[in-house]
């Protein structure tokens, strides 16, 4: 039991930047040169209105989709080169429609990257497993399957899920988008005690209050590119460009 | 005699089915079943690779999977059987030695594989696009994706379609009689057939019949029951919440 969980402390969080990134579908470019920094431990909240790319400019990040053009980098290194299985096992990601394995207990989906990718033994893949559940407040719900959770549950064995792997980085893509309001909170709680931690994350949300609290910095993203960073207070109460004051109005 | 008890003998004499029953027991029940369960089982490995082929990235992949199939769906049971079964008979008795199961397996196994491969297809097609996006995020390959997480779901939505496919191959076994077979390689319709044709009386046919009917009915009935399961959800304990992780089952079109 300690020895496994002995080699769970966290691996050191790493930088995450785009650089230039474009990326178009057919006709339609989604994104149009996204420069983004995201420092090494801290939390950055992407905000924007809906088909800005955000979620497209996430997927490029874990080479889900393959940027046109610009560079990737991680820890300050491109992952362009790199082997984009290797990578994603590096880089973990918590959708809006939660994706756990229906077919799987919440337990199995938890262990099947750490036994079938890292090759451990089932043993211990259960006690590593049983320790991320612990910490999204699950443990109880090891042997059950994911159909019998609330969404929010769900959301929270999605983000075991992604730490069990121990990523470097934390990708969410509208993690709370799809649940009952008071759901949210739960999940919001989660990613804000994963935060805390010190875990490098990339964050679109459209939950600004949770930008607001918790984000290091915040993104405005229009149009493809971003058009205002900075710290959430900055964004939030002096924003510069008129979108970003438009588009506050709106959701505000 | 009148023309109902004609009937009645022509169909239900005791005696010629009481002399039938030893046979259709202890050779044409037997060989039914190995003939439909070892086409079934070739026939669901070449429908797995066909499924697999036909949603591959690849043409050259896609293309073949594509004509074998409508090859194998568009001819009737019996040509294939036949073109099989006769046809490549130098070779298989060659291989096999003068028994045409082997080849008669090959044919039900090719006609059958046609179907279980579409079978597959739709229900891997209908399993949704993010599960295999929540696999590779996690760091498999799509290949390993497929296999550990979208397969498994896809297969377990078209269960009915796949018994349904197995009742459809227990009634074409019957077809290999076109390959002329040696008393102890009769199937239970060969054996009806035969008395049926010696005597000029059907009792031993019907009585044929009835062993398909003892063996398919009880299997619809597992479809139906499969596919109920599907769709309410396991039960779990009494008093428990109803399990409702199982997707819907995809309804196949009749063939």
């Amino acid at each position: 039991m300690t020895a496994p969980v002995a080699e769970l402390s966290a691996p050191a969080a790493v930088s995450v930047a785009t650089r230039d990134v474009h990326l178009s579908f057919g006709a339609h470019q989604v994104l149009r040169g996204v420069d983004l920094d995201v420092a090494a431990g801290t939390a950055t909240c992407v905000i924007g209105p809906s088909g800005s790319g955000k979620s497209t400019l996430l997927r490029t990040v874990n080479r889900l989709l393959e940027p046109d053009r610009g560079d990737i980098l991680l820890d300050g290194r491109s992952v362009l080169g790199e082997d984009a299985d290797a990578l994603r096992q590096r880089v973990g990601m918590v959708f809006q429609h939660f994706n756990l394995f229906p077919h799987k207990t919440v337990l199995a989906n938890v262990t099947l990257g750490l036994r079938k990718l890292r090759g451990m033994p089932s043993e211990q893949a259960r006690e590593v497993a049983l320790h991320h559940l612990g910490q999204v407040g699950l443990r109880d719900k090891a042997d059950v399957r994911p159909g019998r959770l609330s969404g929010g549950q769900q959301q929270r064995v999605a983000i075991a899920r992604a730490l069990a792997m121990q990523p470097q980085v934390m990708l969410f893509d509208e993690a709370t988008s799809a649940l009952d309001p008071e759901l949210v909170k739960g999940v919001l709680a989660t990613m804000a005690d994963l935060a805390t931690s010190g875990m490098t994350m990339l964050v679109v949300t459209h939950e600004m209050g949770f930008a607001r609290e918790v984000a290091d910095r915040v993104s405005f993203m229009d149009a493809g590119r971003i058009v205002e960073s900075g710290p959430p207070v900055q964004v939030f109460e002096a924003p510069e460009s008129p979108r970003l004051q438009r588009f506050l109005s709106q959701v505000l | 005699m009148d023309i109902l008890t004609t009937l009645w003998q022509t169909f239900f004499d005791v005696d010629a089915m009481r002399s039938a029953l030893p046979d259709l027991l202890t050779v044409g029940l037997p060989n039914t079943l190995l003939l439909a369960l070892s086409s079934a089982v070739v026939g669901t490995v070449l429908g797995m690779l066909l499924a697999v082929a036909g949603l591959s990235g690849s043409r050259w992949l896609r293309w073949p999977a594509r004509v074998y199939t409508d090859i194998f769906r568009g001819l009737p049971a019996a040509v294939t059987i036949l073109l099989i079964g006769v046809g490549l008979s130098p070779l298989g008795l060659q291989v096999w030695g003068p028994n045409p199961y082997p080849l008669g397996i090959l044919a039900l196994s090719l006609i059958a594989s046609a179907y279980i491969g579409e079978i597959f297809r739709s229900g891997i097609q209908s399993v949704e696009a993010g599960q295999l996006e929540a696999a590779r995020a996690l760091g498999f390959s799509r290949p390993a994706g497929m296999r550990l997480v979208v397969i498994p779901q896809g297969v377990r939505r078209v269960l009915p379609a796949l018994v349904n496919q197995l009742i459809a191959l227990i009634k074409e076994s019957s077809l290999v009689y076109f390959l002329g077979l040696v008393a102890s390689q009769r199937d239970l319709f060969r054996i009806g057939q035969d008395q049926a044709a010696n005597t000029g009386n059907e009792s031993a046919l019907l009585l044929a019949g009835l062993f398909y009917l003892v063996i398919t009915i009880p299997l619809t009935h597992a479809v139906n029951a499969i596919d109920r399961r599907l769709r309410e959800g396991r039960r779990a304990d009494a008093g428990q919440a109803v399990e409702d992780d199982l997707p819907l089952p995809i309804t196949q079109e009749a063939h």
